[in-house]
């Protein structure tokens, strides 16, 4: 018998079809909002129109007395359960409803449980709030300023607005850098607030049976398991009398991570009514209430050497966090892991400062397909590199080449501390080059410049710390950041295998199969993937950061592994030799001495269940958790090249080409879609996506009018390259994370490619997202043009 | 059938009701509708056709569209009442028992969807082009799609499903 063809049974590598695709295709999806309880309720809440306001009184009773009209929910009734206000991932808390005063517009005030949605709604609107307006506050400077109002006025140690001071790295090696530099190199930027706009709402059913004690949550969590825990504690419910069930989610993104006060209303509502209660929340709640992402200020500076060799980098952040402190984050961090910075470049001392401050503006600060703010970290990397290589006068790409880390020298400890693992950042570089046809390009561009049209090229690298933990340094309220996977071959040779992920769209009941594929041998067809329901998932931190195939899909192949051991041992026994006579090749144990004398893996699983070796414990199942040595380190590099209409400001992409080294591929074509889709939110970040606000702290980007998506029609193509494959050292299959790494290296090269194309005129920085606006603005008065908040009457 | 309410001393509220006929993937129906509802809660939760999506309230994601007599429409913007007398098709309508439409085998064979939450929706904004022009260009099928927001995809692969779907039906018309 010969050995398997891994890709024809769906092994590692194999381009298979998805799984989940049957029943989307269909319409058969399982969405929380598609799900239907006997004697469901629904829950509608009524927000704040407010940024900033004293409540002088809410007046429920017109919507009492609508019919069908269940309850009503206010703060002052939350307070009586101790449920006013919850905690935050990030030792903070949050309001579920307001009970003193409003602190962003959106903020939940009330809701309403009806027998319809639509009366639900007409309830809301009957409640009579009266508000007393407060001075807002829309940005840090706004709120370190004398006078300024304490926003969190609840807290009886907060005098100000400051939430924290923090710092990273080596402050007198940075300073010696400094003061032995040829040439320091300046950049200040604001990277806008984003909202991750999944198209799907978040929603939950909350399900309580007075009967049976226990409570039953559908909802959109990307991390079950943390919910339950945070359920537990904050409505003090026995964690084993709670269920969270995750079914399919329409896009997450990081949206889906936090607690939210909908959520809350909702597990309360329904143990009160013991009757399931159901919340879908509306864009426009989506947009204005629940985890904004980035509204971070960067102000950093480069210690350079006349020949471009950096020598150090100071940064200082000025992060906006909103009414609420309620970063989804490791607990060591206070920015998330912007001290990731620089990761791919070789410079001996780095600094980072960083300060939080609390605005009249929706709190979140949650990782928008990235790992902990690395996008603002990668971001700034990239545009101080082009600043610095420009002010120079060397060329962008050799500026980039000369600084890497080189192959040779990893694992290389970066200035901030980070292990990174592997990598071929020239070799990745040169594919780009080449792909792009930079001579070439940079020909057609000066030549275009003759005649008056702006064409310009913009470079982006970045490697990301992906997946974590490990344990040691990173952890969610102390609860430690590992993961599971438990694996159940049957009788027949079928299997399944669950993980404390949660896909929401990355396709893991395809890609997980394709893990145990490659470790024994069974055919991915015959093997079922199941997440998200806490009473039958092994415990896990969730799907978010890029971290399930790190570390989720590194339990998978360790749970694969140990059911190898046994199966070996069931093997041996069939073939009626000693162990070590036994060897493995895919799917099959066979002797050495006689390798035709061998026994399938489904032989060995049916022995485990009719024919195990005495002493032996039946069945093949097993458990494993995983913590990783370290994060994952891929590596990117994106070339953009656009051309600048300098009469409107309008650009566009002329082409745009991805080089990507996440090490080994699980599904190529999953791979290859986890790209084009982070490109486009680059795109989408870069050229007409953010959230802003008015000097009253209204929000401008509250639906999908104002909030602007790109759609096929402006979404440019892209070329995608894999030439490169650098498998991480630790991982067992050599997997690195992919989900986010275009989503986070992308931004900087579009906007890299528009000040490249503005050469000549001085212009250092304009403000994410590129509106055509600012950048004539940038082109006709020749200056930098900032975005931050409140909005500019152009925008 | 039956509906109950509370009794609040007797005060009931008269919601008023209209009565409409229509067809839904080929089906008559008649339903009773409240004249404020709209046409995607008609077709969720009084058909429990759970394919159509909701994603924005504002006729701008298309996670919602339906065909209405053939052309794509956001049902989040029509109201039940108005589709008295029409024909509704949803993606429930795509496949028959046997044999999935080749859009949804093009989405699928090009990897056009990973959350699947605006997939129905596109694919039915996708079959009113392609029985409009069996040959479209990449430009026509961007054109056509760009009422529909995918934040997963890029797009890139669905547009190659839509192709892969044309070219398909293109190949079946010509066997037949």
């Amino acid at each position: 018998m010969s050995a398997l063809d891994e890709i024809k049974i769906g092994g590692l590598g194999a381009s298979r079809k998805r799984v989940e695709d049957s029943r989307f295709i269909r319409g058969k999806g399982n969405y929380t909002d598609d799900i239907t309880l006997p004697g469901m309720l629904h829950m509608e809440i009524l927000r704040s129109p407010l940024a900033h306001a004293r409540i002088k009184s809410i007046d429920t009773s017109k919507a009492w007395d609508i019919p069908g009209v269940h309850l009503v929910l206010t703060g002052e009734m939350m307070a009586t359960r101790n449920l006013a206000w919850m905690p935050t991932l990030s030792y903070d808390t949050q309001a579920v409803l307001a009970t003193d005063k409003v602190r962003f517009q959106g903020q939940e005030v009330a809701c309403v449980i009806a027998d319809d949605p639509y009366i639900a709604k007409d309830a809301c609107e009957a409640i009579d709030v009266d508000y007393e307006p407060l001075p807002v506050i829309v940005n840090p400077r706004q709120a370190v300023a004398d006078g300024a109002p304490v926003i969190r006025d609840d807290k009886e140690s907060q005098t100000g607005n400051v939430i924290y001071d923090w710092e990273v790295g080596d402050k007198a090696g940075t300073d010696r850098a400094f003061e032995q530099a040829d040439l320091v190199s300046k950049l200040q930027l604001h990277y806008p607030r984003s909202h991750p706009s999944p198209i799907e709402c978040c929603g939950s059913i909350a399900d309580f049976n007075r009967a049976t004690s226990k409570l039953t949550v559908y909802m959109t969590t990307q991390a079950p398991h943390i919910i339950r825990a945070a359920v537990a504690l904050v409505a003090e419910l026995p964690e084993h009398m709670i269920r969270i069930i995750s079914p399919d989610i329409g896009g997450g993104f990081g949206n889906k991570v936090p607690v939210y006060p909908g959520y809350v209303c909702s597990i309360l509502a329904s143990i009160l009514l013991e009757r399931p209660v159901k919340w879908i929340e509306d864009k426009s709640g989506n947009l204005i209430s629940t985890g904004f992402a980035r509204d971070v200020y960067l102000d950093g500076e480069m210690a350079l050497r006349r020949d471009g060799k950096i020598l150090g980098v100071r940064i200082h952040t000025d992060a906006d966090h909103g009414a609420f402190f309620s970063d989804a984050q490791p607990s060591k961090f206070k920015i998330g892991l912007m001290h990731s910075a620089f990761a791919a470049y070789d410079i001996p001392a780095a600094h980072l400062t960083a300060r939080g401050t609390y605005t009249n503006k929706a709190p979140g600060g949650v990782a928008y397909r990235c790992s902990f703010r690395v996008t603002e970290a990668m971001f700034f990397q990239e545009r101080m590199v082009q600043a610095a290589a420009d002010d120079l006068g060397m060329d962008q790409a050799e500026f980039r080449r000369m600084n890497f880390v080189r192959d040779e020298d990893f694992p290389h400890r970066t200035p901030f501390g980070f292990l990174t693992d592997s990598g071929q950042y020239a070799k990745c570089l040169d594919v780009g080059l080449k792909a792009i046809d930079y001579e070439e390009f940079r020909r057609e561009q000066a030549e275009a410049r003759k005649r008056g049209r702006l064409l310009g090229l913009g470079i982006s690298t970045m490697t990301e710390p992906l997946g974590a933990g490990n344990s040691r340094e990173y952890d969610i309220l102390g609860i430690k950041m590992f993961d599971s996977a438990e694996l159940k071959v049957h009788m027949t040779g079928k299997a399944i295998v669950r993980t404390g992920a949660k896909t929401q769209g990355q396709g893991h009941e395809t890609t997980w199969a394709q893990i145990v594929s490659h470790e024994l041998g069974i055919p991915a067809d015959d093997i079922v993937v199941e997440e998200g329901d806490t009473d039958t998932a092994p415990f896990g931190m969730g799907t978010y950061a890029s971290r399930s195939t790190p570390v989720a899909g590194a339990a998978v192949a360790m749970v694969s592994r140990k059911i190898r051991a046994k199966a070996r041992k069931l093997a041996a026994h069939l073939l009626e030799v000693s162990e070590e006579d036994v060897e493995w090749e895919l799917g099959r144990f066979y002797v050495r001495s006689a390798p035709d004398r061998g026994v399938t893996i489904q032989e060995c699983a049916m022995a485990a269940y009719s024919n195990m070796p005495d002493g032996m414990e039946p069945g093949l199942e097993n458990t494993a958790y995983y913590d990783p040595p370290n994060l994952t380190w891929p590596f990117a590099v994106y070339i953009v090249t656009v051309e600048v209409d300098p009469e409107t400001g309008v650009w566009d992409v002329l082409k745009m080409v991805a080089v990507d080294d996440c090490g080994v591929r699980i599904n190529p074509m999953i791979v290859e879609g986890q790209i084009m889709g982070g490109l486009t939110e680059a795109y989408a970040m870069a050229n007409m996506q953010f959230i802003t606000f008015d000097a009253d702290g209204n929000c401008v980007g509250s639906n999908y009018m104002d909030y602007l998506l790109p759609s096929a029609w402006e979404t440019p193509g892209f070329e995608l390259h894999s030439e490169v494959v650098t498998p991480c050292p630790h991982h067992p299959i050599g997997a690195k994370g992919i989900g986010e790494c275009a989503a986070v290296g992308g931004p900087a090269a579009f906007v890299n490619a528009v000040i490249d194309a503005l050469g000549g005129t001085g212009v250092r920085n304009i403000d994410m997202p590129l509106l055509p606006d600012r950048v004539w603005e940038a082109i006709t008065y020749r200056r930098d043009v900032s975005g931050a908040p409140p909005v500019r009457a152009d925008d | 059938m039956t509906i109950v309410y509370d009794d609040h001393e007797g005060q009931i509220t008269d919601v008023p009701v209209r009565r409409i006929r229509f067809t839904v993937n080929g089906e008559k129906k008649i339903a009773e509708v409240e004249p404020r509802l709209l046409l995607a809660h008609l077709i969720r939760r009084g058909l429990g056709l759970t394919g159509t999506h909701m994603g924005c309230d504002t006729t701008n994601c298309g996670a919602c569209t339906v065909l209405v007599d053939g052309r794509p429409v956001k049902s989040c913007t029509m109201l039940a009442v108005q589709a008295d007398g029409h024909e509704i098709s949803t993606v429930e309508g795509l496949a028959s028992a046997s044999e999935l439409h080749p859009l949804q085998e093009g989405f699928r064979e090009e990897h056009g969807l990973q959350c699947g939450f605006c997939t129905p929706g596109m694919m039915l904004a996708a079959k009113a082009l392609l029985d409009e022009n069996p040959d479209p260009s990449e430009e026509d099928v961007r054109w056509a799609l760009s009422g529909n927001l995918c934040r997963c995809t890029g797009y890139q692969n669905i547009v190659k499903s839509v192709l892969w779907a044309a070219a398909k039906l293109r190949a079946e018309a010509g066997e037949a």
